[in-house]
């Protein structure tokens, strides 16, 4: 029985990790339903829980790069901090003098320096790491102290508010979703984009002659993925906006809103496309790519890698700055969503971070870890978080428990690959 | 000796590690067609000079020749330029990726969207495979799942992919069987004959006498001698590795 159950997922291709983890998540979700009253799993719940996942899972996937090169990076979360308060500063204070205030190029420039200023910190670090060879324990610790030192000083410790109202579309809130119409759609063309994925993938394998899984387990596989996308949209599609916005849409379509209300989906939040990209943009590059190649290659035998040619000093810098751009990114997400910028923004964002990449199945040692597998990792966490608030744990227990899953989840993880021998 | 000009020549090669010079003052060359082998106990400096020609370290002082022209090798890329391979005494393996992406390691043939193409990859280290060593048959798994012998054969079939013209062996027999060592011994034979120049590193003397034109001995960092092996006996050459001893009679 178990060893058929094996054949059949192996046959499918989903590794029992991944497995493991969507099994953990849904008892997860099972168990918070369940001790809510079924205030968990409503389209509210996890609208919100997607949303305040997006920015974490943002930078865990270049923490899998970090983590995968035998490397850590502790600056993420004060360079969140940092990059909002230059970005929320910018937005307020100097780009309307120029432009005028609420400009419609304010978010694309604020987004773009953001970005920029990302990169650049990141290869710097990276740079200090590669080529001076300051471990990045202690390089990316200086870099959670100075850059969480200089995000007060962009203001002198004041909150900046309130954010560029279409820049703050960008978080997700009550704008910043894609509607019932725009979900659907997106919904369709990554549907079609994932079964095409999976037809091109077979037909070059039988191309060159190599074994491929049976045809109904490329169904089963298709059909889960189309699943999981559209049901996606639909619990996305179920939640309405609340009356006020639903109103002020009403208005702006210059429809009559009717006295029992108006049932207006929020849709797919703009952060969740934002991941949705950035996780595909990784998957590629960790698969596809030759730099993909070369950071695994360096995580398994750094000097392997070193003597196939790979300078992975270089690489080195590249993996940082990644790390930074995808920093970049998540701050814009974070701050857009609260639409202000104060002190404590990303405070141990880093360890919530490293956490979804480690759940995820990143092996600190080096040379193993996945796309997938951090951003789930990240879904674990928000989920638990959020779920123990709903349920009324206090916070320092919150802590003990997340602490203890960590740890857990990774002990799991060595016994697995222990038995498995990978 | 031979008239035509050598593949390799290494002039006067001096490496240090610390105070410790792992190599002084050495120098050896290789014809094409030819098997030297480089000779002594452990810590003579064996795989610190080869890995000066391979571009994995860079000489502190003296000079390498590319077929009679002055060459600048100051990593392994360079090397490779020069189509100089090599099974270095640890495999360099990527423990993490499977046989193809190690053999394609920093060459990986990509598609026109400059993606790695990892099924052209298995397709073609199959295809070697089949020649050299037809018992493999694990294209899946990463190579840390491997055996000794066959991690071996990953890391000879990279050295010989790619159209080596100088190829560099150290111990490449190391954990192998009897068999596969014979299967070794037929491919150095079958490159030498393409005209390939070998460095073969070893510590048996037996494969040494079997497979070798010319021998180079070191001990404790300094080149003791060269010799054709038709010229010397078992016990001379012992006697060049245990005392450093060169042969006196000239036959
Ligand atoms: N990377 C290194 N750093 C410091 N010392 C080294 C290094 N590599 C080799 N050595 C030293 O150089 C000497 C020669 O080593 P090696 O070339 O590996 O010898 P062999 O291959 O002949 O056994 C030894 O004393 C060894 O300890
Ligand atoms: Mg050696």
């Amino acid at each position: 029985m178990k060893k058929a159950m094996r054949n059949v997922v192996g046959a499918v291709g989903i590794d029992l990790r991944l497995l493991g983890m969507i099994g953990a998540l849904v008892l997860l979700w099972i168990v918070f339903d369940l001790s809510t009253g079924g205030r968990f799993m409503t389209p509210r719940n996890l609208f919100n829980l997607s949303v305040q996942t997006a920015s974490v899972a943002v930078m865990s996937t270049g923490m899998v790069f970090v983590i995968v090169t035998r490397h850590i990076d502790l600056s993420v979360g004060a360079l969140l901090g940092f990059i909002g308060m230059v970005m929320g500063t910018l937005q307020l204070n100097i780009l309307p003098e120029y432009l005028g205030f609420g400009h419609w190029s304010i978010w694309m420039i604020t987004a773009v320096v953001g970005l920029l200023l990302g990169t650049i910190i990141g290869a710097f670090q990276g740079w200090i790491i590669g080529y001076l060879t300051v471990p990045a324990f202690i390089v990316t610790l200086g870099g959670l102290l100075v850059w969480r030192g200089a995000a007060w000083w962009v203001t002198q410790g004041q909150t900046v508010a309130p954010l560029d109202s279409t820049f703050r579309m960008l978080g997700g809130g009550v704008e910043g979703t894609l509607g019932s119409q725009l979900s659907w759609l997106v919904g369709m063309v990554a549907t079609i984009a994932a079964v095409v994925t999976i037809v091109l993938a077979r037909r070059r394998k039988s191309n060159h002659g190599f074994n491929v899984k049976p045809l109904w387990a490329e169904y089963a596989l298709g059909g889960i993925v189309t699943l999981l996308i559209l049901g996606y949209v639909v619990i996305m599609n179920a939640y309405p906006l609340p009356k006020g916005a639903a109103k002020r849409y009403a208005e702006a379509q210059g429809i009559e809103y009717p006295a029992d209300g108006l049932f207006i989906s929020h849709g797919i939040a703009i952060p969740v496309i934002i991941l949705l990209v950035v996780a595909i943009v990784m998957t590629v590059v960790a698969q596809k790519t030759r730099f993909g190649r070369y950071v695994f290659a360096t995580g398994g035998n750094p000097d392997a890698a070193e003597l196939s040619g790979i300078n992975t000093r270089l690489l080195t810098v590249k993996v940082f700055a990644l790390m930074g751009a995808l920093t970049a990114i998540a701050a814009v997400i974070a701050s857009a969503r609260l639409g202000a910028v104060g002190n404590d923004l990303g405070v141990l964002d880093e360890l919530r971070v490293i956490a979804a990449a480690v759940i995820g199945g990143t092996a600190l040692s080096g040379g193993i870890g996945t796309i997938y597998g951090a951003i789930i990792g990240a879904v674990i966490m928000q989920s638990l978080q959020s779920g123990m608030a709903m349920v009324g744990v206090d916070a320092p227990l919150q802590s003990i428990v997340v602490g203890v899953v960590l740890v857990l989840a990774v002990f799991i993880d060595i016994v697995y690959r222990r038995r498995a021998g990978v | 000796m031979n008239k035509q000009t050598p593949l390799i020549e290494m002039k006067n090669i001096e490496l240090a590690f610390g105070g410790v010079k792992a190599v002084n003052d050495v120098s050896v060359d290789l014809y094409p067609g030819e098997v030297v082998g480089v000779l002594g106990h452990n810590g003579a400096g064996k795989s610190t000079l080869i890995k000066v020609l391979s571009g994995a370290y860079k000489a502190d002082a003296g000079e390498i020749f590319v077929n009679g022209e002055k060459a600048t090798i100051n990593n392994p890329r360079d090397a490779r330029a020069y189509n100089i391979e090599t099974i270095y005494q640890t495999l360099a393996l990527a423990d993490n990726l499977d046989a193809a992406s190690n053999l394609f390691l920093g060459r990986e043939i990509v598609n026109r969207y400059g993606m790695v193409d990892d099924d052209a990859m298995e397709a073609e280290t199959r295809k070697i495979m089949q020649r050299l060593n037809p018992n493999f048959a694990n294209f899946k798994s990463p190579v840390s799942a491997l055996s000794g012998g066959q991690r071996q054969s990953v890391a000879i079939t990279r050295a010989v992919y790619f159209n080596a013209r100088i190829l560099i062996m150290d111990e490449p027999t190391a954990a192998l069987g009897p068999q596969e060592t014979e299967m070794v011994s037929k491919l150095i034979n079958q490159l030498k004959a393409e005209g390939i120049g070998i460095f073969l590193i070893s510590h048996d003397i037996h494969d040494v006498m079997e497979l070798c034109d010319r021998i180079s001995v070191m001990k404790n960092g300094k080149l003791v001698g060269t010799e054709k092996v038709d010229d010397v006996t078992d016990d001379e050459i012992l006697a060049m590795i245990i005392l450093g001893k060169k042969p006196t009679k000239s036959k």
